[in-house]
């Protein structure tokens, strides 16, 4: 849910980085907040366990420029993967514009993204969405590493209703801004013909 | 969608500031902000250029949305009040008309008391204020999109934020 605010002339959007532990949700949001200038961002903040394992959410503030005379701002979560923390997850859907599901390529894995997968679909109907028809971007994250499964299965397993899809390594940052833009994109796309 | 997009007009958001611009000198606060219950800022008053009113504003809803969860553990609705007493400063936060949220920052310029007080007789203003506003939305959306400033938007428009 977005907010617009004529008397500032603002636009707000949430986005949702989703996925299953370790897959590089947190990662994703660093990369981004790296490699963006000062007055683009804000403070990031992430709620992690000692062992930087996000407990509840990562947030990155993102001012995108304007369109229209309109400031346009993403507010960027992630979720906490691991499995144990699923009413966290719930709460961050609250509200969301749109979702970016981060896979990992490893093929070990591939059972850790289903479920996380259907998590997500599950968690988001609870909250009255339906994920096909949220802006909704898919990606294979670790790409550089070895022994991945190849795209094509990925998708297979992963992305059955051919939403975009993205090749990424995260930790390169190679993958993280088309994911991003990508989603952004969706985002003010629906926005235009939603109203 | 389960939620309609919130949108807020110049003349609400003037009423809006003016009722917590009073509630900052009624209860002696140091800042007061209005928090969408998704995490966007709304509006604040007083000290806010101190603040990270960004980050504030976002983990105010992540807490208001946890506290929300456990209350529904318990059998309880929500909690509507939440209060967090620290050495200088404290936090007031409680939930107005089911859908934002009012956060009030104080020192020991003022109380507890005072400020419950104060915020019980703001909320119902801004209740009101956040009712009729929802009606305006609803009613504006009805008679179609034209005063909507993204319903013109071209693909050019969208690639241009990111050259």
């Amino acid at each position: 849910m977005s907010f617009i605010n004529y008397a500032s002339r603002e636009i707000n959007c949430k986005i949702v980085y989703y996925g299953p532990g370790l897959c590089g949700k947190t990662t994703n949001l660093q990369f981004i907040y790296q490699k963006t200038a000062a007055e683009a961002k804000g403070k990031m903040i992430s709620l992690a366990t000692e062992t930087e394992r996000t407990l509840f959410f990562d947030f990155l503030p993102l001012s995108l420029g304007e369109i229209r005379g309109f400031k346009t701002r993403f507010h960027l979560y992630t979720v906490p993967g691991q499995v144990f923390y699923d009413a966290s997850r719930k709460l961050i859907l609250k509200g969301v514009d749109g979702v970016v599901f981060v896979a990992d390529s490893q093929d070990e894995r591939i059972d850790a993204n289903i479920e996380s997968l259907e998590n997500l679909r599950i968690n988001l109907k609870e909250q009255g969405y339906d994920l096909d028809k949220l802006p909704y971007i898919v990606q294979y994250n670790k790409r550089d590493l070895p022994g991945v499964m190849s795209v094509k299965e990925l998708h297979s397993e992963l992305n059955p209703t051919n939403v975009p899809e993205f090749e990424a390594c995260a930790t390169t940052g190679e993958g993280v801004f088309e994911t991003l833009k990508a989603i952004a994109k969706l985002i003010l796309i629906d926005l235009k013909k939603g109203k | 969608m389960s939620n309609p997009t919130l949108v807020m007009y110049d003349e609400e958001f003037q009423e809006i500031n003016e009722v917590i611009g009073r509630l900052l000198k009624e209860a002696n606060a140091k800042v007061i902000f209005l928090v969408d219950k998704n995490g966007q800022l709304i509006s604040g008053v007083g000290e806010t250029e101190r603040f990270d009113t960004t980050s504030l504003a976002s983990l105010t809803a992540g807490n208001i949305a946890a506290t929300g969860g456990l209350a529904k553990l318990i059998g309880e609705k929500e909690f509507s009040i939440l209060f967090h007493e620290g050495e200088k400063d404290n936090l007031h936060i409680s939930i107005v008309g089911g859908r934002v949220i009012l956060v009030v920052l104080f020192d020991n310029r003022s109380s507890l008391g005072l400020v419950r007080l104060r915020v019980k007789k703001s909320s119902e203003e801004l209740s009101g204020i956040f009712e009729k506003l929802l009606i305006k939305s609803e009613e504006r959306e009805k008679r179609g999109s034209a005063d909507f400033p993204f319903a013109e938007i071209t693909d050019d428009d969208i690639d241009n934020l990111f050259s």
